[in-house]
């Protein structure tokens, strides 16, 4: 059946591939920045720049 | 010989949320590449594979620091998971977006395509849409990759036997499980996906 689409059979490897640094620093900068502040119904979301 | 430390992914969350920025930084670098090609296997953009991966850990740090996530040592799968879902989202949105080309041309009928669907019609068409989604995230990961590359992406046997990583014989038996699981779901359920 391989033969009904392609001569070769695959053999290349895919790249593996990582996130840029700044993705994962901004990752870690919101990380610190953000704080969850619990009130009596509802959580609210803080972000300190 | 030199002893290696192994934390816990467990301990590692634990530690996050106690304080431990460290911890995060461990988490994410320990499953980075995993989870940016996985997301990558699914939309073959770099920089939506970026926005996706951001998101992906933006939702790990936002339900962490609320107190939401059940530790029950599968911080990978549970991050796998969001990652899946985003990936979902960018291509729902992408499939409902109207398209235009880039010819300087303005082609009217890329707009108006869906123009003949009334409300109801347009309610079925995404229920059925919506179940047969449904139907293929009760497949089994492997099947279920191979479907949505094929049905979704459009890809050829070749390009998805060369995403997987398996050979084209492989990719083949694949989608045809797939799809007869995706029957037997179907007739056993006596579900009815016809559209009009």
């Amino acid at each position: 059946m391989e033969k009904i689409y392609f001569n070769q059979p695959p053999n290349k490897k895919v790249e593996k591939l990582n996130p840029k640094k700044e993705t994962i620093q901004f990752l870690l900068n919101y990380s610190k920045a953000l704080s969850i502040i619990e009130g009596k119904h509802m959580s609210y979301e803080n972000l300190l720049n | 010989m030199k002893k290696i430390e192994t934390i816990t992914d467990a301990t590692l969350v634990r530690q996050y949320l106690e304080g431990s920025e460290d911890a995060l930084s461990k988490l994410i670098n320990r499953h980075q590449q995993r989870i940016y090609n996985f997301i990558y296997s699914k939309v073959f953009d770099r920089d939506v594979t970026e926005d996706i991966f951001q998101d992906t850990f933006i939702k790990v740090i936002r339900t962490l620091k609320r107190g939401k996530y059940n530790e029950e040592g599968k911080f990978l799968p549970w991050t796998m998971r969001i990652a899946h879902n985003l990936v979902i989202d960018y291509f729902r949105k992408n499939n409902r977006m109207p398209k235009f080309d880039n010819s300087g041309d303005f082609n009217i009928f890329s707009v108006l395509q869906d123009e003949d669907l009334n409300a109801e019609k347009l309610m079925v068409k995404d229920q059925i849409e919506s179940d047969v989604k449904k139907l293929i995230e009760e497949l089994p990961e492997d099947q279920k990759e191979v479907l949505i590359m094929r049905i979704y992406r459009d890809m050829s046997f070749k390009e998805i036997a060369e995403r997987t990583d398996v050979s084209i014989n492989t990719a083949l038996g694949r989608m045809r499980y797939a799809l007869i699981n995706l029957r037997k779901v179907i007739e056993k359920h006596d579900i009815v996906l016809t559209k009009y």
